[in-house]
């Protein structure tokens, strides 16, 4: 099992979303998180003062899988949130040791899905 | 018992239609509702300017502010009529009241000496709107970091202390400014000199907020210019209203008003797009409190031409004012009640002396007309109450410290001022 953290844009939510459903992934998490990039974030200026390194809103998902997910789920979000430009974001993948669904008590493969 | 009760309410009934029919006749209906009308848009200016304010503020803090604002108008309302309103305006000697109409007693229904063709009572209430909105402009400079009881305390001092005084210099019959000539239609150097220089002393006083730069760190720019919105509307009353008829010169003081605001807008605008490259919501908004504070004590006394130039005028000098001189001397007015309030109501008053148009008021004639001594006395006025405002708000924060805190602790102010001071939050996190 694998815990899948992805950083996207979060115009490109929607677009990510559906790539995931095409491919049978239909459970995430989706978090608003604010950070920045090597790009460095936004200009903010109130009244000529400036402020900078502000953060930029990001799109955070968490998506828990079986072994087998792991690359369709990678696939997904690549395909649905790569612009080529600085800012798309990251993926990372996190092992998982376990998984418990609260209604029913059931655990590991079963739960996940 | 109920026959006695009766009498009594027949005496009553009585000794006020005699008392109504001795002094109704030179009330006008006319002039007494637009007074009425104006001293409730004025009040409408202390809530917006919490909107304005508000907006401007890290969101852990925006509930001190509306907090603060709507505080001032409960205590001063109270102030104002059991003696604030006789120290301002009650007969006394040139500097202060003294407390003939301490709690209202002998102003009875008729007409007052400030005007004969509305009651004494709504001229009392319009007034009280002033006296609420000057403090309450103060808040701007400290926000983020003062306590709530020392800002209480203090409120109520300088209500008295500070605002009843120069209220009087400048706009009771036996005040020595007003003796000199010195033109103020609406409140220039009343309430914006004075504020903006007691925000001045406060910030250097109280100091810098924590892990912030000098400007607004605002958490909701909507509820600013919605704040503005409310400040502008109000502002009709306020410079309008002050004719204390409904009359030609309210009408000019309402033209002029729009047109300052609108042409200060429009300058803000400009200014900012060559210096700081973008166009903003809150330099816009910035610039039509600036114009509409320049205007005040001009409102009554200057005709179309001097209005907008007035607006174009006041934004440059204020936005020179907060983006250079600030940072050059490092003091935290952190929503730039000095830079707005202070150096616009300064730039008002002088040109008022400037562009005074005798065929607009009689009463006021600049140096464009021929009038160089009217600069002179502007400028003495505005000196005057620099000078005291600085001293006396120096004065009360030093002495109030001794006994109050007044700024709170670096974790208190890591929280945030809604937590810390009243156990609130505006915004949950989780329903």
């Amino acid at each position: 099992m694998k815990l899948i953290i992805a950083i996207i844009q979060p115009h490109m939510l929607e677009n990510v979303k559906k790539e995931l459903y095409s491919r049978d992934v239909n459970l995430l998490s989706v978090n608003e998180v604010i950070g920045h990039g090597r790009q460095k974030g936004v200009t903010e200026m109130y009244r000529g003062h400036r402020e900078t390194g502000n953060m930029l809103r990001k799109i955070r998902l968490e998506i828990a899988v079986n072994d087998n997910f792991v690359k369709p789920t990678v696939e997904a979000i690549i395909t649905g949130a790569r612009t080529g430009e600085l800012g798309d974001g990251k993926i990372f993948i996190l092992p998982l040791e376990e998984c418990i669904r609260i209604r029913t008590g059931e655990t590991g493969r079963v739960a996940i899905g | 018992m109920k026959k006695l009760l009766l009498v009594v309410i027949a005496l009553f009934c009585m000794g006020s239609l005699l008392f109504a029919e001795e002094t109704v006749n030179t009330i006008n209906s006319g002039d007494t509702a637009w007074v009425l009308i104006s001293a409730a848009l004025v009040m409408l200016m202390t809530p917006g300017l919490a909107f304005f304010y508000g907006g401007m503020v890290k969101k852990k803090n925006i509930l001190s502010i509306l907090m603060q604002c709507f505080t001032i108008l409960a205590i001063v309302s109270v102030q104002w009529v059991l003696f604030g309103y006789s120290l301002s305006f009650g007969k006394g000697n040139g500097f202060i009241g003294f407390f003939e109409w301490a709690g209202l007693k002998n102003i009875g229904l008729g007409s007052g000496p400030y005007s004969d063709t509305i009651p004494h009572l709504i001229f009392i209430m319009f007034q009280a709107m002033f006296a609420i909105i000057t403090p309450a402009l103060i808040i701007g400079t400290f926000v983020e970091r003062m306590k709530f009881p020392f800002f209480i305390l203090f409120t109520i001092l300088w209500a008295t202390l500070i605002y009843d005084p120069i209220c009087h210099w400048v706009w009771a019959k036996d005040g020595w400014l007003a003796a000199k000539g010195a033109l103020d239609f609406a409140g220039g150097t009343v309430v914006h000199i004075n504020a903006g220089i007691s925000a001045l002393v406060m910030a250097l006083l109280i100091g810098k907020r924590k892990n912030t730069t000098l400007g607004p760190t605002p958490h909701n720019l909507a509820f600013t210019l919605l704040g503005t919105a409310l400040l502008w509307f109000g502002w009709f009353g306020f410079n309008a209203g002050s004719a204390l008829a409904a009359n030609g010169l309210a009408a000019n003081a309402f033209m002029v008003t729009n047109t300052a605001a609108s042409a200060a807008a429009l300058s803000w605008i400009i200014v900012e797009w060559i210096f700081a490259g973008k166009p903003t919501t809150l330099g816009m908004a910035t610039g039509a409190v600036a114009g509409l504070v320049a205007i005040t004590p001009a409102s009554g006394f200057v005709d179309i031409f001097g209005s907008i130039l007035i607006g174009l005028i006041v934004s440059p000098v204020c936005y020179f004012m907060i983006t250079i001189v600030k940072s050059m001397f490092k003091y935290d007015d952190a929503l730039d009640v000095f830079g707005v309030h202070g150096i616009g109501g300064i730039v008002g008053a002088l040109l008022t002396g400037v562009f005074a148009n005798p065929s607009i008021n009689g009463i006021g004639k600049g140096v464009l007309f021929g009038n160089l001594n009217q600069l002179w006395i502007q400028f003495l006025s505005i000196i005057a109450v620099i000078a005291y405002s600085a001293i006396g708000t120096f004065i009360i924060f030093k002495v109030l410290n001794v006994f109050v805190k007044a700024r709170v602790d670096e974790k208190e102010e890591a929280l945030g001022l809604d937590l810390s001071e009243h156990n609130e939050r505006a915004y949950t996190l989780i329903e």
